[in-house]
């Protein structure tokens, strides 16, 4: 059974770049709400997490909310295990399935079929998996012998259902996701949003960063607040959600 | 949806903490070296991107090599007066071989920064990028190879089949030093950018000092001014059996020395930093 946990766990990134000193002024006087410390080397650090405590388990479906610098992608990427925790310990078990940037490895010059090829292999999937699935991943793009062409000869649209389909044909155990899957086409995106749903019902566990509330109403059956890289609220979707409207000014959500 | 759906493999649990930075560091080259098949899926894959809308494909460096060594070895040859016969399959190999010095070198260097999309996206060893790049590069020198090959037939150098074998054991010993100089040097360049250019000036000094072009002879009484230099053992244990000639002890000696040295370092290096790696990207 997939399972995720988070015992105090934190990041910091230290800044690297530019003078140390203008730099903190510059980050002080912006609008993110990363916390700045300076380290014992007098290096600028931001807290991206502090003390990070969480526990999933089969079927939670997690959306998370916060302001821009509260800590959602570099949560995600920790769950990932992209950034290893800086502080604290974090177990995870499940095939994870990070799905955070849509055209990751996509080779314009590279035919279609290569490129679902690729991004399987990226996911550690075998070959022999991925050609079963072929059929279903083809008829899904609608894009005929056009898979096998380059990349490069294929409209923005076209690229799109390609790089979705390719990003959406994996059996998930734990999906992450920044941001919902942006779809433009419209006769497409009916299609996409069912594949997308049965690909989240798919998996166990889903952790999920949006803006969109309609997304996370409809995907999520809890809500993890984030600020200044702690939990501020975690629990049912319309607790949350109402609260965090409240807070946040938001009486007229996104529907 | 049960879990029994899924294949669970030892790989499907990743824990922070439950073992020490030294074995997370083992653990991720072992990794690496497990998952060959990606790895050479994926150099295999950057070199038909490079060379795809071209004729001739990865033989068009094939080909300015052979440029390189008909025009270098007619000057050269010239200039130190040595026979051609002589002096073209040792500068055939030679170059060869340095070239893929220099490219694993100005590689490594900046394969971490070049692969940031990849790992700010899916967690993969840090070793499989390094195995990545070297076994591209490694291909490339294989085609570069054929040049000496037919250097060889036309002059009639065989080394035999223990040359051959010898020269394999020597490129063996030139890829395990390959490995922790590019991890290394990854390491630091994606820390401190401004190291790639110092390393592109530094090979290129490297170049004039190894002997691919001249021969070590030529330095007379003071060929001790190449025994510092680990580069030129770690050419000749591959270029000396090739041209029918054994490779001296020192060579070897110094060559695995290098790695002995070198891989315990960059271990130290890896273990406490490998984390940071994709922090700093």
């Amino acid at each position: 059974m997939a399972s995720i946990h988070l015992n105090d766990v934190s990041v910091d990134f230290v800044l690297y770049q530019g003078s140390a000193r203008s730099l903190k002024k510059t980050l002080l006087r912006s609008s993110t709400s990363g916390v700045l410390k300076h380290d014992a080397h007098h290096r600028v650090t931001v807290k991206a997490l502090s003390n990070f405590s969480l526990g999933l388990e089969h079927g939670d479906r997690v959306g998370l909310v916060g302001g821009n610098g509260a800590g959602k992608t570099t949560l995600l990427r920790v769950l990932a295990g992209v950034y290893e925790p800086t502080a604290g310990r974090i177990r995870v078990e499940g095939r994870v399935t990070p799905l955070f940037d849509l055209g990751l490895g996509l080779d314009m010059d590279a035919s279609g079929y290569d490129n679902i090829r690729m991004r399987a292999a990226y996911f550690g999937i075998d070959a022999d998996e991925v050609e079963r699935k072929m059929d279903d991943i083809a008829a899904f793009t609608e894009l005929g012998d056009y898979l096998n062409l380059p990349v490069r000869t294929y409209s923005a649209g076209m690229t799109l259902r390609l790089a979705f389909a390719a990003a959406t044909s994996v059996d998930p155990e734990i999906l992450l996701m920044d941001e919902w899957l942006a779809v433009s086409d419209k006769k497409f995106l009916e299609k996409a949003q069912r594949r997308a749903e049965s690909f989240v019902n798919r998996s166990s566990i889903m952790v999920i960063a949006s803006h969109v509330e309609d997304v996370l109403r409809r995907l999520c059956n809890k809500i993890l607040w984030l600020e200044r890289g702690t939990v501020l609220r975690f629990g049912p979707v319309d607790d949350v959600l109402d609260e965090y409207n409240a807070r946040t000014g938001n009486d007229a959500p996104l529907r | 949806m049960t879990g029994a759906l899924f294949h669970r493999r030892s790989g499907d649990i990743y824990d922070s903490g439950d073992r020490s930075q030294s074995e997370r560091a083992w653990d991720d080259l072992l990794d690496g070296g497990r998952r060959w098949r990606l790895w050479s899926k994926l150099g295999w894959h950057d070199i038909r991107k490079r060379y795809r809308r071209s004729v001739l494909g990865p033989f068009w460096l094939t080909l300015s090599m052979a440029v390189m060594v008909a025009s270098l070895g007619l000057i050269y040859g010239t200039l130190f007066r040595l026979d051609l016969e002589n002096y073209l399959p040792f500068l055939a190999i030679g170059l060869a071989t340095w070239n893929f010095v220099a490219s694993f070198l100005n590689e490594g260097c900046t394969s971490f920064i070049d692969l940031e999309p990849l790992i700010k996206n899916v967690r993969i060893p840090m070793s499989l990028h390094i195995l990545r790049v070297l076994w591209r590069n490694l291909i490339i020198y294989a085609h570069n190879i054929v040049i000496f090959a037919v250097v060889a037939v036309i002059f009639g150098v065989w080394p035999g089949v223990t040359g051959v074998l010898l020269a394999l054991a020597g490129l063996g010993l030139l890829l395990v030093n390959a490995g922790w100089i590019m991890l290394l040097c990854g390491m630091i360049c994606t820390r401190f950018r401004d190291v790639p250019p110092i390393v592109a000036s530094v090979i290129q000094l490297l170049f004039f000092v190894t002997p691919v072009m001249w021969k070590p002879e030529l330095l007379g009484d003071r060929r001790y001014l190449m025994v510092l230099n680990p580069f030129y053992h770690l050419i000749e244990v591959i270029r000396a059996p090739l041209l029918g000639q054994t490779p001296g002890w020192e060579n070897w000696a110094v060559g695995l020395l290098f790695a002995a040295a070198g891989w315990a370092f960059t271990f130290a290096v890896f273990a406490r930093f490998r984390k940071r790696i994709a922090y700093w990207l």
